[in-house]
């Protein structure tokens, strides 16, 4: 029980397909109703897909956990219709500092540019994100989420799978079309279907602790390196929703998890760092170790990964959960396309080419910051209090310090779904990279471009208005945004932000990543750069 | 650019000595942490990644000596 927080009990149902009454086939099964699978849901529900959710609790997630949610997942859940929320929920930042024992060594500002819809980060509670998200899906007649069912066994058929499922009132088979696998890091999905889930464990344990508190400290993210108060260790502070702080300790490898967790130990050590001036409520405390791993591959036949069942990181750089909603936003539009039969089915493989790039770079970030933040050897560690202090007053040391690299959209620069450059742009919205937002006006108010995109593909166009309103490749439409006619772009930061001049053109996918860009606005071009982008070869 | 191997340095005697004197009041471990510092100050002097790779492995003892 929290004391800031009650947390929800959600009715288990059983299902109907248990008496045999309606036909037991879905398009779309998700897994795990953690905040992927429930973005997974909405992001189906947004294009029109209906999605069933079988999760095996009946409740949000118990303690804080995924914590800091980056600008683009804020995006993803705009396009779903639930960021507003979050947002005012959450608490922004963009601040980091970093201090070696008690002198502030580096500060870095996550966003220095201006004019984006969203902040750079938010931090907010996993259980207060997966409320909102549930509330928006209550609000979603095509998503249909089913507490208390766990699934138990899985069969691979040619065009769908069998889902055996448990549920309070006995066992019964579920088809699917496709089954969406976000049952985190422990999946058992990925246990029936054989994946590997290989990479790197690490020894040190860390002390997660929630604390209840009124204090004045701006909202930053606050991060120790060998501190006074916890020597030899680590220690991070990012303030929550509702007065509640988290607090991160490292413990170091010998730290013994049921010793630590207890309230006797755990209260000194937040004391010492906090000084005696501050009142504080313990709220939840978890002792954890983590690993940095991948699937082998994020689709076995009709299963396909998201999240950490795909992927694990370790905490720093809030890589986790944005990585999963990041998973989604790629999936939603390709198994939109390949269900309703507008792109061939091998458009799906490009999720894991495209995913499979972005999880090879987290956990390269992640692991890198690890080996800085808990070094292996002491040389190592050496090196790292070199970096820590030289960075007082020797710029060029600053780079060098890594207290995690915060989660930015990997881009997928070498997909197959991209048509490359062959114009010359002074831009970094290359193909493979997701558009950057820039505010706009349209019919005389104020708006943002992403929210101009829509679910589809669009062609954005600058200043030359064609004959066209959309163009097609077989059932596959792009509409047409014409910079100039549809909007407009009265500050000129959308021009500066896509080198936008007359003629040139963009080429967006469904998720707001760039899959072309040209100088002339071209049909011939445009209609190519679709049908490379949902793998219809002839075009 | 490759890595200089030729000898590079003016008054290689007086060059040594003063790197051992930068270190004769300390103890071992301020020692080794001056020489990660100096590792790095003269890695940001260098800064190309095949030339810091190259002394690197020789470093380490992993490419031919001259």
């Amino acid at each position: 029980m929290l004391k800031t927080y009650k947390f929800p009990k959600f009715e288990y149902r059983p299902s109907p397909e248990q008496s045999g009454a309606v036909p037991n086939r879905h398009a779309v099964v998700v897994v795990g109703a953690g905040p992927i699978g429930l973005t997974a849901a909405l992001e189906f529900a947004s294009r029109g897909i209906s999605a069933v959710v079988l999760d095996d609790n009946d409740t949000v997630s118990v303690g804080s956990r995924a914590l800091a949610y980056a600008k683009r997942s804020l995006e993803v859940w705009d396009r779903l219709g639930c960021a507003d929320r979050v947002v005012e929920k959450g608490v922004s930042w963009k601040v980091g500092k970093v201090f070696f024992r008690n002198e502030l060594r580096y500060q870095f500002d996550l966003l220095p540019e201006t004019d984006h819809k969203m902040p750079a980060m938010i931090n907010l509670q996993q259980y207060y994100l997966e409320e909102s998200l549930i509330e928006e899906i209550g609000r979603q007649p095509l998503v249909d989420v089913r507490w208390k069912h766990k699934v138990v066994g899985l069969k691979q058929a040619n065009d769908h799978v069998v889902l055996s499922v448990e549920t309070p009132d006995g066992e019964f088979s579920l088809t699917a079309d496709w089954v969406v696998a976000c049952d985190g890091a422990n999946s058992d999905v990925r246990e029936m279907v054989g994946a590997k889930f290989s990479g790197q464990a690490f020894q040190d344990r860390f002390l997660i602790a929630d604390v209840v508190m009124k204090a004045g400290f701006p909202p930053e993210r606050w991060f120790w390196f060998d501190p006074p108060f916890h020597r030899n260790q680590s220690a991070l502070l990012h303030r929550q929703a509702s007065d509640v702080w988290r607090i991160d300790f490292q413990l170091g490898q010998d730290a013994d998890p049921d010793e630590e967790r207890k309230p006797e130990r755990v209260i000194p050590r937040i004391r010492a760092m906090l000084g005696d001036e501050h009142n504080f409520e313990l709220e939840w405390v978890s002792i954890y170790q983590f690993a940095c791993r991948r699937i082998d591959d994020f689709r076995y036949g009709r299963v396909l990964f998201a999240g950490d069942s795909a992927h694990q990181v370790s905490p720093f750089g809030g890589r986790g959960a944005n990585t999963g909603v990041q998973d989604i936003d790629n999936l939603g539009w390709k198994l939109r396309l390949i269900i309703d039969g507008e792109a061939p089915i091998g458009l799906i493989d490009s999720y894991n080419e495209e995913r499979g790039v972005a999880a090879d770079d987290n956990l390269l970030n992640s692991t890198r910051s690890t080996d800085f933040i808990t070094p292996k050897s002491a040389t190592s560690r050496r090196y790292r209090d070199a970096v820590l202090e030289l960075a007082a007053n020797n710029e060029f040391a600053r780079p060098l310090l890594n207290s995690g690299r915060l989660s930015r959209p990997t881009p997928y620069v070498n997909s197959s779904l991209n048509t490359p450059d062959e114009d010359v742009f002074d831009s970094r919205l290359a193909p493979g990279t997701n558009c950057e937002d820039a505010p706009i006006r349209r019919n005389a108010e104020e708006a943002w471009l992403l929210n101009q995109l829509g679910n589809g593909f669009v062609v954005l166009t600058f200043g030359v208005s064609p004959d066209l309103e959309t163009i097609a490749h077989g059932l596959v439409k792009a509409s047409i945004l014409v910079v100039g006619r549809d909007i407009e772009d009265c500050r000129g930061i959308l021009c500066a932000r896509y080198d936008g001049r007359p003629g040139t053109t963009y080429l967006i996918r469904p998720d707001q990543y760039v899959a072309a860009r040209w100088r002339q606005f071209d049909a011939d071009n445009i209609r190519k750069a679709l049908a490379r982008a949902i793998r219809c070869c002839r075009g | 650019m490759d890595l200089l191997t030729k000898p590079n340095i003016a008054d290689p005697d007086g060059f040594y000595q003063e790197l051992i004197d930068s270190q004769r009041d300390m103890t071992e471990e301020a020692a080794e942490l001056m020489n990660c510092k100096l590792v790095l100050i003269l890695a940001n002097h260098v800064g190309d990644r095949g030339v810091l790779r190259e002394a690197i492995s020789r470093a380490r003892g992993s490419s031919t000596e001259d």
